[in-house]
């Protein structure tokens, strides 16, 4: 059964977190990747291999430039579920 | 009508039981380039690329010193290193992007140059797998008998390659050689190799236009540059998997490796490579990026030649290497170091 989108954003903060520190609760859907939670191209496709795996999704790379913000990520993991 | 009489039988060469590397050289570009000579055009800071790379400095040649100059200073310390002459080798490799003419090849020079004639001489274009493509081959010649050593070299110049003003590429970029000599051993010390392309990707990390559309006048001159963030995805999480695929057809643990020798193309690559392998802390990890920089074919016997000067005692032990890059290539095997 697919996740609701808090339970998306809880499981992509939780990622977040283990991969650069960042308080799971800093990560809000109006959060924009590079400029608020200062998270780099580099580091951005850790996070989405490893929200693939988690989710089991498929984000290809022409797609990770759209996600924006945590909330872009959100919707797409969540579309993508169903 | 006369019957044809049965054709005699032929003779296939028989090689050595196993191969190995017996000796190393390394040459790198004369000039140490920091990190706040190159930062006006790209409008950057030492810190940025320090987080960014991993990258201090880059070694780069001086005007009038071409790759196979590196080449050839490499070769002689790797052949002196193995204990054998020149004249012995059976064939010289050279993974180069960097010669300085489409033909002929910077082997041949280079043979020449060294007293290696006439050894069978080529070059290979596997970018920065290539020294992994070469030692593929030179095991599969040294066990097959079609050379009792050969001489396998990376050598490049990327600084001719460099574009000033471009962010994604051209900083890491340097000079060097790195070279060893592959000869028989009874005992084996190159496993097999995993290694192969993906051309889908070619557009991802490579040369910006082509000679034709320089002599048209389209464009200056071909230079570098990549997809940052597509190819650290496949630098890493694709490599993991091949990586992990080496390990598993030399019948090898990651725990009894004395060594981990990625391609050094950036140091945020070697070390989620490192981390996702779940390398143990006693498996030493090249990091020769953060003062030579990216030489492409160069970078793994570099960096396997500096960790065995700062590690002496590695001599012996198993090191994984691994090579990925333009192509998209990649290559890795399982070697003992000399």
């Amino acid at each position: 059964m697919a996740l609701s989108n808090d339970e998306v954003l809880a499981g992509l903060a939780e990622i977040i977190n283990e991969d650069t520190g960042i308080a799971p609760e800093s990560v809000q859907t109006d959060k924009s990747f590079t400029d608020d939670l200062d998270i780099d191209s580099i580091t951005m496709m850790t996070v989405v291999v490893k929200a693939e795996e988690k989710f089991g999704v498929t984000i290809p790379d022409e797609e990770v430039k759209n996600l924006k913000t945590v909330g872009d990520a959100v919707s797409y993991i969540s579309g993508a579920q169903s | 009508m006369s019957a044809i009489s049965p054709a005699p039988a032929l003779q296939q060469a028989q090689g050595a039981r196993g191969s190995r590397i017996l000796g190393l050289g390394a040459a790198r570009g004369d000039l140490v380039v920091g990190n706040d000579d190159i930062v006006g055009p790209i409008d950057s800071s030492d810190e940025w690329i320090q987080q960014r790379t991993g990258v201090r400095t880059r070694r780069r040649a001086p005007h009038g010193v071409e790759a196979v100059d590196l080449a050839e200073q490499a070769s002689r310390e790797a052949i002196a290193a193995a204990g054998i002459r020149a004249d012995q080798l059976g064939a010289v490799l050279v993974s180069t992007i960097s010669n300085v003419a489409v033909t002929p090849s910077l082997a041949a020079d280079l043979a020449g140059r060294i007293g290696a004639t006439p050894a069978p001489a080529w070059d290979i274009g596997a970018a920065c797998a290539g020294y992994t493509y070469a030692v593929a081959q030179a095991d599969a010649l040294v066990r097959a008998g079609a050379a009792e050593y050969v001489l396998v070299v990376g050598a490049e110049k990327l600084s001719q390659f460099a574009r000033p003003t471009d962010r994604t590429i051209s900083f890491l970029l340097a000079d060097g050689a790195g070279a060893a000599v592959i000869g028989p051993s009874d005992e084996a010390g190159i496993s097999a190799s995993v290694w192969g392309s993906d051309g889908t990707k070619w557009g991802l990390v490579g040369m910006e236009g082509t000679f034709t559309q320089f002599r048209d006048g389209a464009i200056e001159w071909p230079l570098m540059r990549q997809d940052g963030p597509s190819v650290y995805r496949w630098a890493v999480y694709e490599m993991v998997k091949v990586a992990r695929r080496a390990l598993e057809v030399a019948g090898v643990r990651a725990d009894q490796l004395a060594a981990f020798v990625p391609h050094q193309a950036n140091m945020r690559i070697v070390s989620q490579l490192a981390k996702e392998l779940e390398l143990p802390e006693s498996v030493i990890i090249a990091d020769d990026i953060t003062t030579t920089g990216n030489t492409s074919a160069a970078s793994i016997p570099l960096a396997t030649h500096r960790l065995l000067q700062e590690h002496p005692e590695l001599s012996g032990g198993l090191s994984l290497q691994i090579g990925f890059g333009a192509g998209l290539v990649f290559g890795a095997q399982v070697v003992r170091l000399p």
